[in-house]
């Protein structure tokens, strides 16, 4: 039996039982290393991904209840070459050390950004709050989100999903 | 350990009277190859850096007759930036851009052994060693350069790969370097360029790891799939010691995507196609595991008086002057920390395969080759054929799971040849079974002389070790718990100048009469080992905090009563800089609000790092607002100054989690803090408003490690601004909770 995804704009025919949590799916069949296992609780963000536009804990997110909606990962953003524009971001302020949550990080930022072209600083820490960073890069993660929002530049993006 | 330790086979027994045999006959110097750095013996001391062990040209820098260049180090990325840190270094003195360089970090097969990449040495020890060995290689590319062009040396220009002639003749390296052959010992001196020449070193360059991951690049040990891969899952113990009695195997494998369950006595994996199979398979034999014994750990609520009362090697550090001199005031203290978690965001992972005879693996370990050294002895194969090709993992802050989880991958890997086996730890496996930072008490007893200085300082500590990273195959867990267990070799204390529980006991301020004890404890009840700045944190803590109720006794402001115990002019240099960038002299006392500085250099040998800041304490609920942190840093030359800020960052806030708000939650039956909940660090809501960091560069001196400089001052700022906010000062970590509800 298989099961058809929207997957970063893109419909995806995928093999596992839809009672697997969506981030086995989109590592182990589809390849893709944004999303990370951190704690497989839904209590620090490592795997974030935007379902429908909100950002959900897709180890807590069974595979069935992605059927028919759209799933956008980080690898739909913009690459190394062609970065988004919080990819960028995050890039010309280093907010990163050892990165492990950081693709959680910009997935969570980035759902934020589309629904509020101009947050204050206290609701993007409020947005941001389920997910950690351990290196202590948070700062960096601050300032970057907030140029982006300052400079109304997500929309560029916008259209990956 | 109880089962291992109690359950003595042929096996262990011959191995374990080896080791006592070893430690008993063997000098120092070779207990402590055991159990220290895990470095190599020194070849040629006369070498900077990690050239004295390694001092071969060719081991750090070859050139390929197409100009390829491929730098070596056996230090390897933790997500501290040193990667790129370390290009810079090497591209600076070869004259190439740090992206044209070929860099391989931590391979038993390829690079240098330069033990465990830990406590802030890489930039130190590997930067200094390729620092020295590509300015060496340079000099060589010139001569060679020079005799293929017949041209003087002084009359060559070198950049970007080609070296070319007034007359502008050119040719690449790989050319110059032809008849040349790098597989030299390095010169004691060295041809080095002047400070003010540097294009790399001490610019600030982009990390060329980041935008892989921040794209979704593989960039992890985690994200590595392999053509034949399996994925495999442990089931470690409900509490330490105990042993596997029974478990329903065969239910298990008949289970979809199963391909095997392997049991060894207590120890207990599934093997899958798939990932999710493999988990599901974990969870059934969770289910239908039981398991005898174990536990039996000591009440938490009386931990540091338990861990007083302990078996200890009493090692005493400093001992100067006359403690009877008369003193006109006194201040007595005691300070308490509880045991910490690493806490990585990703649990570990490792990558192993089994073929032709060769053991390889894929590792986020600190220390290639010592866990080479462990895993060969633990599948009882020759060093030589176990093979550890770092990989980056999600940073680990010292010793957390990843050594463990490299010796599952082997023994599942044993059982499955030729297919590369990828095991992940669960969150609540990470949690329960890695090595914790110590809990650890220090006492002082401090007095001033009629001048207001302090004449007294009599100082304690007691801690468990901090060291018990593998070398030796019993270090690691896996071992434990095989039907013929592995026992962990005896607990040494790391010695001074670098110290363990006793890292920046000494304090860097003038005291006439001083005593210091290290009290090392060699069995405590948890399993612990490094986790950042070891003792370093509840000492500067500690020393701090007594600072500022001494300045106090006399009525002189703390960073004056610092300022004038200091002698080093590094160190009042960076007091200076961050009372002027904080405003110290205008600060202001407001309702709730508090003030804190303090100093540390990190080992009294690598960075200067001052931090003064402010905070807010909501009286009602005792929530801590972090307001502004201002750090100044002396880390010698600096490399990468937005790689050191980074780091300074990190450490304030990592720092700031440890100190308000962690600790380990155990019981007498297990360990409690099984996920973010349990253990829970600081999230966004709860960190600063502000982060200043303001470096005094140094050129032209002697790169000192950053990493781990930061965590003590910042504890120790806490501290004092909590006490000047509530009135109350605290000295039992962490400082956050009710108690500070006014």
């Amino acid at each position: 039996m298989t099961t058809q995804i929207h997957l970063n704009g893109v419909v995806k025919t995928v093999a596992s039982a839809t009672s697997t949590p969506l981030l086995y799916v989109l590592r182990d069949e589809l390849n893709l290393n944004g999303a990370k296992f951190g704690c497989g609780l839904g209590q620090c963000g490592a795997c974030t991904v935007l379902l429908d536009d909100k950002p959900v804990f897709s180890c807590l997110t069974p595979l069935g209840a992605a059927v028919g909606r759209h799933v956008r990962t980080i690898e739909s953003l913009g690459s190394a070459a062609a970065p988004g524009a919080l990819q960028a971001a995050f890039i010309k302020h280093q907010a990163a050390q050892c990165g492990y949550c950081i693709a959680g990080m910009v997935m969570r930022a980035q759902a934020l950004l589309e629904r509020n072209t101009a947050p204050t600083d206290e609701q993007i820490r409020a947005h941001m709050e389920p997910n950690l960073c351990r290196c202590g890069t948070h700062m960096r993660i601050l300032a970057a989100i907030r140029e982006v929002a300052a400079a109304g530049s997500l929309q560029q993006t916008r259209k990956g999903g | 350990m109880g089962d291992a330790s109690t359950n003595f086979t042929r096996r262990t027994f011959l191995k374990g009277s080896a080791l006592i045999v070893a430690f008993s006959l063997f000098p120092k110097q070779a207990r402590s190859e055991l159990n220290a750095m895990g470095l190599p013996q020194i070849l040629n001391k006369n070498l900077p850096g990690s050239l004295k062990s390694t001092p071969w040209l060719d081991a750090w820098i070859k050139i390929e007759r197409d100009g390829k260049v491929t730098v070596c180090s056996g230090k390897v990325e933790l997500g501290t930036g040193v990667r790129t840190a370390l290009l810079q270094i090497a591209a600076e003195q070869l004259e190439l851009k740090p992206s044209s360089i070929f860099f391989i970090a931590g391979d038993t097969g390829l690079t240098p052994n330069e033990g465990f990449t830990a406590g802030s040495h890489t930039i130190p020890d590997s930067g200094t060693a390729l620092f020295y060995a590509a300015a060496q290689v340079r000099a060589l590319l010139l001569e060679g350069a020079a005799a293929k062009l017949n041209a003087s040396v002084s009359s060559l220009a070198i950049r970007d790969g080609r070296i070319t002639s007034q007359d502008g003749r050119s040719i690449d390296y790989g050319t110059a370097i032809t008849g040349i052959d790098l597989h030299r010992q390095a010169n004691s001196s060295s041809q080095l360029k002047p400070p003010d020449s540097y294009r790399l070193i001490g610019h600030p360059v982009h990390r060329l790891d980041i935008p892989n991951k921040l794209t979704g690049g593989a960039s992890y040990v985690h994200d590595l799939r392999p053509p034949k891969m399996v994925h495999a899952r442990v089931i470690r113990p409900p509490v330490q010691g105990a042993r596997l009695t029974s478990v329903d195997i065969a239910a298990a494998e008949r289970l979809p995507g199963v391909l095997k369950v392997i049991r060894d006595g207590s120890y207990l994996a599934a093997v899958a196609s798939d990932e999710w199979s493999a988990i599901t398979a974990m969870r059934a034999l969770t289910i239908s595991a039981r398991w005898d014994g174990g536990g039996n750990l000591p009440n938490p609520q009386t931990i540091h008086a338990t861990l007083q009362a302990l078996p200890a090697e009493d090692i005493v550090i400093l001992n100067e002057g006359n403690m009877k001199t008369p003193q006109a005031r006194s201040f007595k203290a005691r300070y308490t920390k509880q045991y910490l978690m690493h806490g990585s965001i990703g649990p570990s992972c490792a990558l192993a395969l089994l073929e032709g005879g060769q053991m390889t693996v894929w590792t986020h370990t600190q220390g290639v080759f010592p866990l080479r050294h462990a895993l060969a002895e633990l599948l009882d194969m020759p060093d030589e054929q176990v093979r550890c090709i770092h990989t980056e993992g999600s940073g680990c802050y010292g010793q957390n799971g990843a050594d463990d989880v490299a010796a599952d991958a082997v023994l599942i890997a044993r059982a499955m040849p030729g297919r590369p086996v990828r095991v992940q730890l669960m969150r609540d496996q990470e949690n329960q079974w890695e090595p914790f930072a110590p809990a650890m008490i220090t006492e002082i007893e401090a007095g001033l002389d009629n001048t207001g200085r302090i004449s007294h300082w009599h100082y304690e500590l007691w801690s468990g070790s901090h060291n018990e990273r593998p070398g030796n195959a019993g270090k690691l867990v896996p071992g434990w718990l095989l039907s013929n267990p592995l026992i962990p070799s005896p607990s040494l204390p790391m010695l001074q100048p670098e110290g363990g529980g006793d890292r920046n006991a000494l304090p860097l301020y003038a005291i006439p009469n001083a005593r210091i004890t290290n009290h090392f404890l060699p069995r405590t009840p948890l399993r612990t080992s490094a986790m950042r700045s070891l003792g370093a944190h509840i000492n500067i803590f500690s020393i701090e905090s007594t600072m500022d109720e001494l300045s106090a006794m006399a009525a002189t402001d703390p960073v004056e009563f610092r300022l004038r115990h200091l002698t080093d002019t590094r160190a009042l240099d960076v007091v200076h800089a961050a009372a002027r960038e904080f405003g110290w002299e205008h600060r202001e006392k407001k309702r709730n609000r508090g003030t804190g500085f303090a100093f540390g250099q990190y080992k009294n040998l690598m960075a200067y790092v001052a931090i003064a800041l402010e905070l807010e304490v909501q009286p009602d609920t005792g929530k801590v607002n972090i307001l502004r942190v201002v750090a100044a840093v002396d880390c010698g030359q600096i490399v990468n100054p937005d790689g050191v800020k980074n780091q300074i960052e990190g450490g304030i806030l990592q720092s700031a989690s440890w100190t308000l708000y962690e600790q380990l939650q155990f019981s007498t039956d297990g360990i409690k803090s099984i996920d973010w909940s349990s253990y829970p660090i600081m999230r966004f809501s709860q960190v600063p408003a502000k982060v200043e960091v303001h470096l005094l560069d140094r050129p032209g001196l002697p790169f000192l490690g950053v990493a781990e400089a930061a965590q003590g001052p910042m504890a120790g700022a806490l501290a004092n601004a909590l006490a000047q906010a509530t009135g109350k000062r605290l000295r039992n970590l962490p400082l956050a909770g009710p108690q500070l509800r006014s």
